[in-house]
């Protein structure tokens, strides 16, 4: 494994995966440690908080060019100021509270969506490890045994925000927005938190940091190729609908919902949500590349002095950066999906497949002939559950309002000869 | 738990203030889930006890149990709750004061007078009330420390646990929550027939029983 910095990171590395932890605290607390982890945490937010500026920046520009457009170009150079006049507009707009919301809700919903944003990032290792005089730390604000269930836990959090904003505007279209949004997320989360559970299978720990050092040693070891692409692929979607980030954004659709759940909210507590929105993206982003991606690895230029401290950072942008263009692409790229569309492929497909996939994983972890055994297994599985899924498909035909996934190109032509199959089948009634 | 560790005198000051603090958040959030008067006031108070007996939980060491404290019962338990709340538009205020059941409130008061007492009367005569010391063993140990494939010690050991020694309970568990959640569907789930018939029908009916369905599925 590569070492980033002393010579001892291959030890401490293999200690890691044991009982992880930050080699800051080994020597007990005082005042440098307690100022370190306060550098630590300040450098952290502020980086955070520009970070989204320029993201919002960066988003609003490459859409811009992927429409042939000019984009905001007037504040600043390139427009780069242009989030911050956006921002200090909505400082100074009047704060609405509508007459039927609860205000106690209504005021503490936007930072249930922002203190998780900004939680998750903590668990993030942005770098190595390195040594400022006496103490040897982690270039990531905390790193508690369950880092990566944390995030989980955050991010189960953050649906109040959403949920509460939403029931708290006391009007319909908030309401219906919040419903959409939470149950979206809820239904999402189960196969996240399967993926999340193949990379601990092969990483050993639940610690961030442990994850990252055990995909150290070449890029062949990054779980993405470690764990066969899918489970990346699973744990974008899932995360893409987790943030509620175009293709998967029901929740703010404008032609359906005004809206959504923050149509209610303005100035501050808006701009409050709006942050939230875009910090998620960087936070999960940043995890993105934290669990398949190696986090901070790559290849270091030794013959640059310090090159060791500061290019797994520059490593670890660079592959933010990418994801955070792949955003700004699925939102130019892709039309949103529709409401039973976004369920369907939720629960009937993506948690099937991670769930096999969790299963492969596992039964080869204990001897690779299991695998394959477990593997025939799940793929006689999946036959099985396309089956039952067609059956389904078939019966539900009568009363659905929309025709399931699969056959809705020919639904419209074939809608007038619902109604002779429901004549037929009404006396049937069949099993239930 | 912490109880013993001040009564053995092994408690530092932060864990008599981590404690203080969060036993002070989880009565609050207590006596909120009992006297809010709007049930989602209620079901957040009730998200707050929840986030004590996390901290609680971090404070002895069972990171693991307070990362699935949150994310089971504040994560999925209680928006479901709020789901149902808000679907069945039952989030208005109630008179908390009204007395449905004649001489509910002193019989409430035995009871919990009654629970209270065995309680304390079994921590008094055992250790836990399962009788056993504890299950997952030394936490911070591992099993295979650095091969891939062993998780670190407190989930290794719980695991271990929960599909050896309790696989029955286990086991037991999971089909006692298919059977709820079969059983709630089939409860919710109408005839078709029935509904397809304008006599039956009434325009209130159908939302109600499909967004519990939906509830159910979810």
């Amino acid at each position: 494994m590569r070492s980033l910095l002393d010579p001892t990171a291959h030890l401490r590395t293999l200690g890691a995966l044991a009982s992880s932890g930050d080699p800051l605290f080994v020597h007990g607390l005082n005042w440098q440690v307690w100022l370190i982890v306060a550098i630590k945490v300040l450098v952290a937010f502020s980086a955070l908080l520009v970070s989204v500026m320029l993201m919002i920046w960066f988003e609003r520009k490459v859409i811009s060019d992927m429409q042939s457009r000019i984009g905001p170009n007037r504040a600043g150079p390139w427009g780069l100021l242009q989030t911050m006049a956006d921002g200090i507009k909505l400082f100074f707009k009047e704060d609405l509270l509508p007459e039927r919301a609860d205000s106690f809700v209504f005021k503490l919903a936007p930072y249930l969506s922002l203190i998780p944003a900004l939680l998750i990032f903590t668990v993030v290792p942005v770098g190595g490890v390195i040594t400022v005089g006496s103490h040897t730390f982690e270039l990531q604000v905390a790193d508690p045994p369950i880092g990566i269930l944390f995030v989980l836990a955050m991010s189960s959090i953050a649906v109040y925000g959403v949920m509460l904003a939403g029931w708290s505007s006391g009007s319909k279209y908030p309401l219906l927005g919040s419903v959409r949004a939470s149950a979206q997320m809820i239904s999402y989360e189960a196969a996240l938190g399967m993926t999340v559970v193949t990379v601990v299978l092969i990483s050993g720990s639940l610690s961030t940091r442990a994850i990252v050092d055990s995909q150290a040693a070449a890029f062949w070891d990054w779980n993405l190729i470690r764990l066969g692409f899918l489970p990346f692929i699973f744990f974008m979607i899932a995360i893409t609908a987790e943030l509620t980030r175009p293709p998967f954004d029901l929740t703010e659709a404008e032609s359906e919902l005004v809206g959504g759940f923050h149509t209610e909210y303005s100035s501050i507590r808006f701009a409050l949500f709006f942050l939230a929105e875009f910090m998620n993206t960087i936070t999960m982003s940043a995890v993105v590349v934290t669990l398949f991606f190696g986090g901070p690895d790559g290849p270091i230029p030794r013959f640059i002095p310090t090159a060791e401290i500061w290019m797994p950072v520059v490593w670890f942008l660079l592959k933010v950066l990418v994801f955070l263009f792949i955003y700004v692409w699925f939102r130019a790229a892709l039309p949103r999906f529709r409401y039973d569309q976004l369920m369907d492929l939720g629960w009937k497909r993506l948690i099937p497949m991670t769930l096999g996939w969790l299963m492969i994983v596992a039964a080869i972890v204990v001897w690779h002939w299991w695998g394959l055994l477990v593997a025939v297994g799940v793929v006689a599985a999946a036959v099985l559950l396309n089956r039952a899924f067609a059956v389904g498909a078939t019966r539900e035909e009568e009363h659905a309002i929309l025709p399931p996934v699969g056959q809705r190109v020919w639904a419209l032509s074939a809608s007038d000869s619902g109604s002779d199959v429901d004549a037929e089948r009404g006396d049937e009634g069949g099993p239930r | 738990m912490t109880l013993t560790l001040l009564a053995a005198g092994g408690a530092t000051i932060p864990d008599i203030i981590v404690f203080a603090v969060s036993a002070a958040v989880i009565i609050m959030g207590a006596f909120g889930v009992v006297t809010s008067r709007n049930p989602v006031h209620a079901a957040l108070s009730l998200v707050m006890t929840l986030f004590g007996v996390a901290v609680l939980f971090i404070e002895q060491d069972a990171n693991f149990l307070a990362a699935v404290q949150v994310i089971v019962y504040a994560g999925a338990i209680v928006v479901l709750f709020l789901f149902v709340i808000m679907f069945l538009g039952v989030d208005r205020r109630e008179n908390i004061e009204a007395e449905p059941l004649v001489g509910q409130r002193p019989l409430a008061l035995i009871f919990v007078g009654v629970a209270v007492a065995s309680l304390v009367a079994l921590l008094v005569s055992s250790h836990w009330v399962t009788g056993a010391h504890g299950v997952v063993g030394p936490i911070n140990g591992s099993v295979n420390p650095g091969s891939p494939g062993a998780p670190s010690g407190e989930v290794a050991q719980l695991g271990k646990q929960l599909f050896t020694t309790y696989l029955f309970a286990f086991e037991a568990t999971a089909a006692l929550l298919v059977i709820a959640v079969v059983g709630a569907v089939v409860l919710a789930r109408r005839e078709r027939r029935d509904l397809e018939k304008p006599s039956v029908e009434s325009p209130d009916d159908e939302p109600s029983s499909d967004s519990s369905e939906k509830e159910v599925l979810r």
